[in-house]
C-alpha cells in the first residue's frame, strides 16, 4: 500500500451562502465520503480542515495575508489516504464531494523515506 | 439457590477475592500456591458442609478457613518463609498471618489491582483473557477450553506460560501511577470487552456459561467505575454498551439455541432494566472531551435499543459507524457501516459503497450483498448468498442463510 496526500482546493471564500439544511447535508457529504474510505480500511489520516485566512511568509521578512490572488482555488483542506496505485487513489478522489462545489482534489504520492 | 448450586456460586463470587488477597499478600512468586490454598478451602467446605450442614455465613467462614491453610502453610514451608521473610520483616513474627487483611476494602482494591496485573503488556491479549477468566471470575480450565473451542492442556499451557511471563518480569500487584493510568486502562477495558465478547458472540454452545462471560465482563468493569481513580468517561462507556447488548440477551437465541437475528428478535423479550442503566453509565461518559471507541459503540448500541424506526435512527447510526472506522477499522465496522448507509439512504447506494469493500473471505459480506440485492436483483441475491452459505463455518449460520434463500426462491 502507498499513501496519498488528497489536496482539496477550491475557491472557498467565495462559496454561496447556504441555509443550514444545506450546509448540514453537506457536511453529512463529507463524512459519508470518509466513512466510506475508512470502510475500505484505506483511510491513513482523516486529516484537517483549514481556517480560511491565513499568512504567507516570504524572503527578506516579508509577509502577506491569504488569500493569494495567485492562486484563486485556495487549499480548504487534507486526507491522507493509503491505494495499492495512483488509479485507485484517483478513484477514491473522485468521489469527493468537493467536485460537486466546483472545487479539485490534487493527489499526490507520499515519498516514503528509506529508514535502512 | 440450593445447596447443590451454594458452592459453584460461592466459588464464582469468593475464590476470586481469595486469590487476590493472598497474591497480593505474596506476589506472583507465589500464586500457585495462592491458587491451591483457595482450591483447597472449597474442597474442605464442600466436605464440611457436607456432614455438618451450612455456617451461617459461608463467606466468612472460607475466609478464616483460607487465612488457617496459608498460615499452615507458610509454617510447614521453610524454604518459602526463607524468600518471602525478607519483604515481611516489617510485620511481628509469627503474626502477619493473622493479619491477612479480607476486609470488603482489601478486598476490592485487590482485585482491581489484580486486574491490572493481568492486562499486563507483556502477554498476549489471549492469555489475559485465560487468566481474567480463571483468576478474577473463577471459571475452571474445563470451562474456559469449551469457550475458546480447544482442550484443557492448550489453556493449561497458555496460563502457565503467561504466569512465568508475570513473574520474569516481576509485575506488581498493584495499580499504575497516575502517569501510566490511561495507557494500562486501555488494555484492561480492551480485555474485558473481549472478554464480554467471548461470551455475546462465541461460537460454543453452552449458553448459561456464554452468559456468565457476559455478566462477569460487566462486573469487571463495574468494579473500575466504582473506584474514583479508574471510573473514567471510556469505563462508563465501555459498562453502557455492554449493558444494551446484554439486554437483548435472551432475545437473541430460541429454546433450540438458534441465533435470532435483531429485525426477528421479540422486542418483549429485551430487559428494559438493562437498558435503563445502559443509558445511566452512556450519561456518565459524557464527561471529558474525547470520544472513545466505546463512546461510539455505545452510542450505536442505544440507538438499537429503539426498535422503532425513526428518520434519525440510521442516520445516527451512519455517522457513528463513520467515526468509528476512522478510530479503528474492523471488518465487521465496514460491513455494519453499509448497512446503516442501505437504512439511511437506499439500497442502490449501498450496493456502490459494499461493493467497495472487497472482503471476500467473509460471510458476512456475500450475506450483507445478498440482503442488499434481494428486491433490486434477486438472481444476484441468491449468487451471493449461495457464496455466503458456502463460507459460513457453523451450522447455525448456514441455517439462517439457507432460510433467506428459500425466501428469495418464493419470490421469484
Amino acid at each position: 500500500m502507498k499513501e496519498f496526500l488528497l489536496i482539496f482546493r477550491n475557491d472557498f471564500k467565495n462559496l454561496p451562502l447556504h441555509s443550514p439544511e444545506k450546509m448540514q447535508a453537506t457536511t453529512k457529504k463529507w463524512m459519508d465520503w470518509i466513512g466510506g474510505i475508512a470502510a475500505q480500511d484505506k483511510l491513513f489520516d482523516r486529516g484537517n480542515r483549514l481556517a480560511s485566512s491565513g499568512k504567507v511568509v516570504k524572503p527578506y521578512n516579508v509577509i502577506t495575508d491569504g488569500p493569494y490572488s495567485e492562486i484563486k482555488e485556495s487549499v480548504g483542506g487534507y486526507s491522507i489516504i493509503k491505494a495499492p496505485s495512483y488509479e485507485d487513489a484517483v478513484e477514491i478522489a473522485k468521489g469527493c464531494p468537493v467536485l460537486k462545489d466546483g472545487g479539485n482534489v490534487e493527489v499526490r504520492e507520499i515519498d516514503q523515506l528509506e529508514i535502512e | 439457590m440450593t445447596e447443590n448450586e451454594l458452592i459453584p456460586g460461592l466459588f464464582r463470587t469468593e475464590y476470586r477475592k481469595i486469590v487476590s488477597v493472598l497474591c497480593r499478600r505474596f506476589g506472583f512468586e507465589q500464586m500457585e500456591i495462592a491458587e491451591d490454598i483457595a482450591a483447597d478451602t472449597f474442597l474442605t467446605a464442600s466436605e464440611t458442609w457436607g456432614l455438618k450442614g451450612v455456617p451461617p455465613n459461608p463467606a466468612a467462614w472460607l475466609y478464616t478457613v483460607a487465612k488457617n491453610k496459608a498460615k499452615n502453610h507458610l509454617q510447614r514451608a521453610s524454604t518459602f518463609e526463607d524468600k518471602i521473610a525478607p519483604e515481611l520483616k516489617n510485620d511481628l513474627p509469627g503474626s502477619y498471618m493473622n493479619e491477612l487483611d479480607l476486609s470488603p476494602q482489601n478486598i476490592n482494591d485487590s482485585q482491581l489491582q489484580m486486574m491490572f496485573a493481568i492486562c499486563h503488556p507483556s502477554i498476549s491479549p489471549e492469555a489475559q483473557i485465560g487468566l481474567s477468566l480463571r483468576i478474577l471470575c473463577g471459571f475452571g480450565i474445563e470451562e474456559i477450553a469449551d469457550a475458546f473451542l480447544t482442550n484443557k492442556e492448550t489453556i493449561n499451557k497458555r496460563l502457565f506460560r503467561a504466569k512465568e511471563k508475570l513473574r520474569q518480569e516481576k509485575v506488581k500487584i498493584e495499580l499504575p501511577g497516575p502517569a501510566e493510568i490511561e495507557n494500562r486502562l486501555e488494555i484492561v477495558l480492551r480485555t474485558i470487552y473481549l472478554l464480554f465478547n467471548e461470551g455475546y458472540y462465541s461460537v460454543s454452545q453452552n449458553k448459561t456459561l456464554r452468559k456468565d462471560f457476559c455478566l462477569d465482563a460487566m462486573r469487571l468493569c463495574y468494579m473500575l467505575v466504582e473506584n474514583k481513580y479508574t471510573n473514567k468517561p471510556q469505563v462508563n462507556a465501555l459498562l453502557s454498551l455492554m449493558c444494551f447488548h446484554a439486554s437483548r440477551f435472551d432475545a437473541r437465541f430460541d429454546k433450540n439455541g438458534t441465533l435470532i437475528l435483531y429485525d426477528d428478535q421479540r422486542t418483549a423479550l429485551w430487559d428494559p432494566d438493562l437498558i435503563r442503566k445502559g443509558e445511566y453509565f452512556l450519561n456518565c461518559s459524557a464527561d471529558g472531551s474525547y470520544a472513545s471507541k466505546y463512546h461510539l459503540e455505545a452510542g450505536i448500541a442505544f440507538w438499537h435499543t429503539k426498535k422503532s424506526v425513526t428518520e434519525d435512527k440510521w442516520e445516527n447510526i451512519l455517522q457513528l459507524y463513520n467515526k468509528l472506522l476512522q478510530i479503528e477499522y474492523s471488518p465487521m465496522a465496514a460491513l455494519n457501516r453499509t448497512f446503516a448507509l442501505s437504512k439511511a439512504r437506499g439500497k442502490e447506494e449501498a450496493i456502490i459503497e459494499a461493493e467497495k469493500l472487497n472482503l471476500t473471505d467473509n460471510h458476512f459480506y456475500f450475506a450483507l450483498l445478498g440482503e442488499l440485492y434481494t428486491n433490486i436483483n434477486n438472481e444476484k441475491a441468491e449468487e451471493h448468498f449461495q457464496k455466503a452459505y458456502t463460507l459460513a463455518k457453523t451450522q447455525t449460520e448456514k441455517q439462517s442463510i439457507s432460510m433467506k434463500i428459500d425466501r428469495i426462491n418464493q419470490r421469484k
